[in-house]
């Protein structure tokens, strides 16, 4: 039959999104890391120059990777792909779309390129991931085009308080919006400088988020993936808490199986034992810089 | 009725949500235990690499190996297609399936994420057409004797070449889909699967 094709449509954004659910996105900063990844589990992995620890620690810009390494990494696996680039830097989104990456994460863990907007999303067919703080900022980007959303979290310290704080924040107001009257439904659209369009959907299927919601920013050990997951995250991102571990492999496997069974005790216990040193946190009133305070 | 839904990772939920719409139950299956007394199975969407992974940490790729083989109504979609094809192109060295399913599939034959796209298809058996979401799908590639075609597109490959592949099969009890009737909230595959 001839049959007509739609690419880049919004169902066909967040449908990969909807496939990554219930796994493990892993940021991976060489091919080596990258195979150990996939040999874990990971259903996707993020391809960078270093990883947030290190780029906390070498201070500077941090800027998209290089295309090469992205492209080294591309052929090196078969699961998706995704690359970030800086807040409003639509140049190096083009770049990315151009390389084909499956999803494109437009991060806080860069150095902001624009001050005053993010990028406009659905002017590309390659779909985003934005980060945000609470469901004002979600929704913001779900605005611009983002499909998905992930907590921000306080990436690069190995502590989860963060990232805890923006997923109760953001369940929690979807579940008022869901109980809310209609007319209630105008003030939370003020009161989260948000579209009205998207506080009614949430409101009229029940309290969820348009797109899926992720968990990133502090995940180090296990027990922390069930944590999150039971908080309303759909899945997971691992940053520096998988390679900046004592046994990067076993905790990338234990941290994917974790977060599957999330609700199960008895798996987190298995695969907690003898797992080796996580990665050394950070306590948030020893921050000189919060990443999570970038964008809007 | 009572479907098992495989949930260890992918879209399970939209899943779940197709089968109380049909008004039957569905069981999210995380181990082995969750097994008993189905009337079929459904496996759903996801990254065949790591569905494989999390099938042998939990102790399922056995009990799963025997129901598939045993008659068992199943239905697999995207990943699903891939976990119970005879034969991968395209997978990791290591992988395998429950080649319960007479097909040579091709991982990401249509092109990574870019070339995901949304198309109306003609089902043989159902009146209208479906919205087929193919997301980073699978291609079909071959088809055994035993094995029937239901729906076909034809579509421009990344290679340029036009060529018709097949896009939802039937083989014995099993039908499988490259796209996903779930995300699109299409029950008519699933009432197919369970109660022809």
């Amino acid at each position: 039959m001839a049959a007509e094709f739609s690419e880049g449509t919004a169902r066909v954004k967040r449908g990969l999104a909807e496939m990554l659910r219930g796994g493990v996105i892993m940021d991976v900063v060489n091919v080596e890391q990258a195979k150990i990844a996939e040999d874990a589990g990971a259903v996707a992995v993020m391809a960078l120059e270093r990883v947030p620890a290190d780029i906390r620690r070498d201070g500077g810009v941090a800027r998209m990777s290089d295309p090469a390494l992205i492209r080294e990494i591309q052929d090196a696996v078969t699961i998706p792909v995704m690359a970030k680039v800086r807040i409003g830097h639509f140049a190096e989104a083009q770049m990315l779309e151009a390389m084909e990456v499956d999803y494109i994460d437009e991060s806080e863990v860069l150095t902001p390129a624009d001050e005053s907007y993010h990028v406009d999303k659905w002017a590309f067919q390659v779909p985003f991931v934005c980060g945000a703080t609470n469901l004002g900022e979600a929704l913001r980007r779900i605005s611009e085009g983002a499909a998905l959303i992930r907590s921000k979290g306080e990436a690069g310290t190995g502590n989860v308080v963060e990232a805890v704080r923006h997923l109760r924040s953001i369940t929690s107001d979807l579940r008022a919006i869901a109980a809310a009257s209609e007319q209630e439904l105008f003030g939370w659209a003020k009161k989260l400088s948000a579209p009205y369009d998207l506080v009614a959907e949430i409101h009229a299927n029940g309290g969820h988020l348009p797109v899926p919601l992720f968990c990133a920013g502090g995940i180090a050990t296990p027990a922390d993936a069930s944590l999150v997951m039971q908080l309303g995250a759909e899945a997971n991102f691992v940053g520096s808490g998988i390679f900046k571990s004592g046994d990067p492999a076993k905790r990338a496997r234990a941290i994917v199986e974790a977060t599957t069974h999330y609700q199960d005790p008895k798996v987190l216990i298995r695969v907690s034992e003898n797992l080796g040193e996580a990665m050394v946190g950070i306590e948030m009133d020893a921050l000189d810089q919060h990443l999570a305070e970038r964008g809007w | 009725m009572r479907i098992g839904v495989i949930a260890l990772q992918g879209d399970f939920r939209e899943h779940l949500e197709l089968l109380a719409l049909l008004g039957w139950q569905g069981v999210a299956v995380k181990e082995p235990s969750h097994l008993v007394g189905l009337d079929g199975l459904v496996f759903p969407g996801g990254e065949s690499t790591t569905q494989c992974i999390l099938s042998e940490a939990s102790g399922l790729r056995q009990p799963l190996a025997t129901e598939v083989r045993s008659g068992l109504p199943v239905l697999g979609t995207c990943a699903g297609l891939i976990m119970l094809a005879r034969t991968i192109i395209g997978g990791r060295a290591d992988q395998w399936s429950y080649e319960v399913l007479d097909v040579t599939v091709m991982r990401n034959g249509f092109g990574r994420q870019v070339r995901s796209f949304e198309a109306d298809i003609a089902v043989r058996g159902l009146e209208t057409p479906m919205r087929a979401i193919f997301i980073r799908a699978p291609v079909i590639t071959q088809v055994g004797e035993k094995v029937e075609t239901l729906a076909s597109v034809r579509y421009q490959f990344v290679d340029g070449a036009s060529r018709e592949v097949p896009v939802v099969v039937a083989g014995g009890s099993i039908i499988a889909t490259s796209f996903h009737p779930e995300v699109s909230r299409d029950p008519r595959l699933h009432e197919l699967a369970f109660t022809r």
